[in-house]
Formats: structure tokens, sequence, C-alpha cells
């Protein structure tokens, strides 16, 4: 080939343009990466909201309500003096996700969870009154048989961990607000 | 390709290329073939328009992420598909920008097109033998021109409903098969639901039918080799150079220029190219003024100046069937220009009369994109920075002067002559310069 550029003057000076050159290139292919996986990311009007209000007015002792925000579900349940009392004891007992009572909670008398077992993601029973709580008097998930307690954490069956305590806090004594916290 | 030796030293390149021998087909299309040693830059924008294909591709994709093609309408009479572009534009994080790369995105690759098929022109680059290669570019710029269409459409505003309401009527001016047609490529009796998702269908697969045309092109330009500004063939070694360095280093300055542009009015003037009416959602009504992208115009020009029935000998042929059959005769002539051109000297550089004809070829394609912008029975003018220069006037009794139709007609007449008599007729009574002996010695006389 007539002219190929085996015999240049200064190599150092050439191999220093390529490369810089190059890794301008990369640079400038990396940026238009970034840029277009960035448009794949959530919009703010899927990502935005996501916060609930939930009125705590008309809960019954022993049960409670699950509240859904787009398609994560919530269960908010006012515990029994008894519940509180099995929660704080089981504090003591070898736990598979050692966590207490009080971490879990913000006042005693109510108990704020994802429904979303973190074993394979089924939303777990034992919020209102009548479900099947299964043997510890929490809840319990109806595809694998997990098991918690009444705080909501994992004592038998699959679930690697207790169920996600997500962030909210109380609007006044009638209302929480689920999704962020105060 | 097959058959020859890994030109790899890296043994893990090497060993993958002994089994897949596809990083030596790229090496080997970099420095293996020789290229005319005197490309000047309309010869940069072959690689520029293939940049562009990726640009497009690439854009479109992320944004079919987010495109809803459905006509269904929400409680403020928004359809859909409007609605889902209005999301890109403003929720879909970079969004804004990503729509207008795509959008005028698809000016700039028909501008990298446009230069490469007059470069080609210029220097009788469809000449033996390379007639396939021009004729695969032709089968592009036919693909491009249906793709920038089909794509226009899916944003179902005011104007993206007219084209399709307009161009699919086109195909009624068929005899006998006409209606028929347009029941398949609309999928019902009207432009609806059903066209915009089969549109939005082919505008998502057609661009790699496209790309695959585009290697067809790119193997054929290997085996025939790189035409030259000179248009002589090459006699020795002395001619070539190989494409990397040489060629890579000034594609990707002429890239960089031609990029600085289009970003440039990516940034600043994303609206210019584009009709601002089509911004507001369709109601299904046509406006008053149809017109379509600038690159369509010559041909939408070709399309809607004949007005008049032809009757050979008792046969009518209706002014819409002269329209479209000549629309359609105006792109398929494209593919008989090897054989219409009879000279035998390749370069307009050597052809002195040629050069007149082919640059009046080149103004004739800007007026009928002006006659193809303007409003037919009305005096037709040339847009000047300093206002309008009028080319027609008005006769009275409702006659005009130097109407759009009229040079409409009369430069359509041009266009169809160019090929059917200039170039053949020129090829027999032209006296070229003479051409000089080889490239590397071009200075004979």
């Amino acid at each position: 080939m007539a002219g190929t550029p085996t015999d240049v003057a200064n190599p150092d000076r050439r191999n220093f343009i390529v490369l810089s050159t190059m890794a301008m290139a990369g640079i400038g292919a990396a940026s238009a990466g970034v840029a277009l996986v960035r448009t794949m990311t959530p919009t703010r009007d899927v990502a935005g909201g996501g916060t609930i209000e939930v009125s705590l007015d008309g809960i019954a002792e022993g049960s409670g309500i699950v509240a859904t925000s787009g398609r994560k579900k919530y269960s908010v349940r006012r515990r029994t003096s008894a519940e509180i009392e099995a929660a704080v004891a089981g504090d003591a007992d070898k736990l598979r996700h050692q966590e207490t009572d009080a971490e879990r909670v913000q006042r005693p008398e109510w108990l704020v969870l994802r429904l979303q077992c973190p074993h394979l993601g089924c939303p777990p029973q034992g919020t209102a009154a009548g479900e099947k709580r299964g043997e510890f008097g929490g809840f319990f998930c109806p595809c694998h048989n997990s098991q918690f307690d009444t705080s909501g954490r994992i004592r038998k069956g699959p679930s690697p961990a207790n169920l996600p305590v997500p962030k909210y806090f109380f609007a006044s004594d009638e209302m929480i607000v689920i999704g962020k916290e105060a | 390709m097959a058959g020859s030796r890994s030109p790899f030293k890296n043994p893990l390149l090497k060993g993958f290329d002994e089994r897949l021998p596809v990083l030596r087909a790229v090496h080997h299309s970099m420095t293996a073939h020789a290229y005319p040693k005197n490309l000047n830059y309309w010869w940069n924008f072959g690689s520029i328009a293939g940049i562009m294909l990726m640009v497009m591709i690439l854009t479109g994709l992320f944004m079919a992420m987010h495109y809803k093609p459905s006509v269904e309408e929400d409680t403020y009479g928004i359809n859909q598909a409007f609605r889902s572009v209005e999301h890109i534009m403003r929720d879909v994080k970079g969004g804004m920008f990503l729509r207008y790369l795509h959008s005028v995105g698809a000016s700039f690759f028909f501008i990298a097109v446009i230069f490469h098929m007059f470069r080609g022109m210029y220097y009788g680059s469809y000449k033996a033998p390379r007639e396939v290669l021009w004729i695969l570019g032709c089968i592009i710029l036919i693909l491009m021109m249906g793709i920038s269409f089909l794509g226009y459409s899916l944003v179902w505003g005011v104007m993206s409903f007219a084209a399709a309401e307009v161009i699919t009527q086109v195909f009624t001016a068929i005899p006998v098969l006409g209606d028929g047609i347009l029941v398949l490529l609309r999928g019902g009796e009207d432009v609806d639901d059903a066209l915009l998702n089969r549109f939005f269908a082919l505008h998502f697969l057609l661009p790699f039918v496209l790309a695959g045309v585009v290697i067809l092109h790119i193997l054929t330009l290997q085996t025939v080799g790189s035409n030259n500004p000179l248009g002589i063939d090459l006699k020795s070694k002395k001619d070539t150079v190989s494409f990397h360095p040489y060629y890579t280093f000034k594609d990707i300055f002429g890239l960089s220029v031609f990029f600085t542009i289009y970003l440039a009015v990516v940034a600043w003037a994303p609206e210019r190219l584009a009709e601002a009416i089509n911004n507001q959602p369709t109601d299904y009504n046509l406006p008053s003024h149809i017109v379509p992208e600038w690159y369509l115009l010559p041909f939408y020009a070709i399309l809607k100046v004949f007005t008049w029935d032809l009757n050979l000998f008792g046969l009518v042929i209706t002014g819409k069937q002269l329209g479209a059959l000549a629309m359609a005769g105006s792109l398929g002539i494209l593919f008989l220009l090897p054989w219409l051109d009879t000279s035998p000297v390749r370069s307009g550089r050597f052809r002195p009369v040629f050069k007149i004809f082919f640059w009046g070829f080149a103004v004739c394609c800007v007026i009928l994109a002006l006659v193809g912008a303007q409003t037919s029975g009305e005096a037709f003018f040339i847009p000047t920075p300093f206002g309008r220069l009028p080319l027609g006037f008005d006769g009275g009794n409702g006659f005009v002067w130097g109407s759009t139709q009229q040079w409409g007609v009369l430069f359509t007449g041009y266009y169809f002559a160019y090929f059917i008599v200039i170039l053949p007729v020129l090829g027999l009574f032209e006296r070229p310069k003479q051409l000089p002996a080889s490239i590397s010695e071009p200075v004979l006389a």
C-alpha cells in the first residue's frame, strides 16, 4: 500500500494523538450512552407520587386495613396489648433477622408494614381481624407458608427477612402518611 | 476475506478471529482496499449518512420505549399517540433532546444523502462499473422517503393526519386496484387506529431493512471501488491510499463539522425545519395548506402540478393519475441514469457543457421544492433574506402569469428532460476536455 504511515518522524507524538483522539471519542460515546440510558429511567409521573395518607379513624383494636399506593400494598394494623407484649417478648428469641420491636414501630399500638413477602413478593395475610395469621399470630404468606409474628418478623418458613417497614410518619393522632418521613 | 490469514497478533483477538472471522472482515475493509488518494470533501457524505442512520436507529429505539400508537382520546380530546410524544418531550429525562435529535436528524440524514447523490451525479459515480452501487443508493433514498413519512405520521398531529390522508390517497390513482390498496394500507376506510399501528410497526422495521441495503451498498463499493474527482480508473499503487488512517480521519473531520451544524440546530432551532401546526393534536380536519417536510417537497411538487386530464386516443388519464405517475417516474428514472448518460467520461470536471446542465438540475430541484411549498394558483416567488422575489403577477380576470403551478410544470419538464433528453444527447455531441493519464500525474496537457 502506498504511503502506509509506518515511517513517521515522531512515533511518540503520533501515539499520543491517536490515544487522546480515541479517549475523546470514548468519552463522547460513553456520555451519549449515559444520556440514552437515562431516558429509560422512571419519569417523575411514575416515580414521583407514592405517598398516601391513611386515616386511622375507625380501625378497631386487633384489626387493620390494607392501603394501596400504585401497585404497592401496605398494612396498617392496630395491635392489642397482648400482641404488643408478645412482640416485645419475641425480642429475646433467636430470630433469623434480628430486630427489636421498638425498632420496627413508631407508636407500639400501630404496626405499619409493606405487604410484600421478602421471599418472592406475595402479599401476606393477617391485616384484618378475620384473616389467617399463622402460628405466631402476626402474618401468614399463602404462597410458601412464611409465618410472621406480631411485629412482622419472620419466624418460620422460607422468607429470609422480616416484612419491611416503609417510611411513614404520624401527621396527627388520626392520620399517617406512608411513603416519606416527616 | 475468507481464506485470508488473521491479521492480528494479540492471541485473544487472533484466536477469536480464527474461529469467527468478523474482525478480519472489518480490518480488511479498513486497510486492504485501495482508495483513490484524491477524494475530496464531497466524498465525506457517504460515511456521514451512515452515521446519521445509526443516530436515527438509536434515538428512535429509545423513543419507541415511551411511544404509544393509539388514537384513543383523553378527556381533553388529545389522542394517546400525541400525548406520549408530549410525555417524551416533557417528562422523559433528556427526552426533548432525544426527540429533536431524531426529528432534526431526519433532515440532516437527507442533507447528507442529497449531497452524496449530487456528488455522484456530478462526478459520474453511477457509470460502469458502479451501476448496482447507484441503484442500491436509489433504493435507499426511496426507503428513506417512506420511513420519514411513516415517522412523521406517528406524532398524530394536524399535519401528521394530513400527510397520512393525502399520501395514502395517492394510491387510489392506480386503476382498478387502487381502492383495495387504500383499504389495505389504512386497515379500514379511514385514517384511524389501524393505520397508526401498522405505521408504527413499519417505521420500526424498515430502518433495519435500510441498514441491510446499506451493507449491500458498501459491499458493492468495496467490490467495484470508489470513484474519484477525476473520474478515471486507478492505474497504479501510486494512485491509492488505505482507508485507515487517511479517510477515517478525513471523514472524522467532515463529520465533526457536519455534527457541529446538526447539533446547533438541535439545540437552538429544532423547530426551524418543522411545521409548527403539527404541534397540535389532530382533530381529523385537513388544514387549508398542506405541505410535507422539506426533503419531500420536490416530489410533492411533481405530484401536484398536473391539474389537467390527458386524452390518449380515447384513453383518459386523469390529472391525479398523471401526478402519481410523474412522482413515481421522477424516482424510477433515477434507476436508469447509468444507461441514460451516454458520455464515456465520468467526471463533470472534464465536461464543460454537462456542468451547465448539471447546475441547472440542482437549481431545478430547489425551484421544485419551492413549488411544493407554495400555493398552486398564486404568483410564484423566491424567498430571500430581503423579502420575496416575485416571479409571477396577477394578470386580472383570475389569471396569474407565472403561477406556482406554471413554474412547477416548467421545471418538472426540465427534471425529466435532464434524464431523457439532455444526458443521452449530450454524450454524443459534447467534446470533453483531455483526461489526465492517472491520478498521480494529473497535469499532462
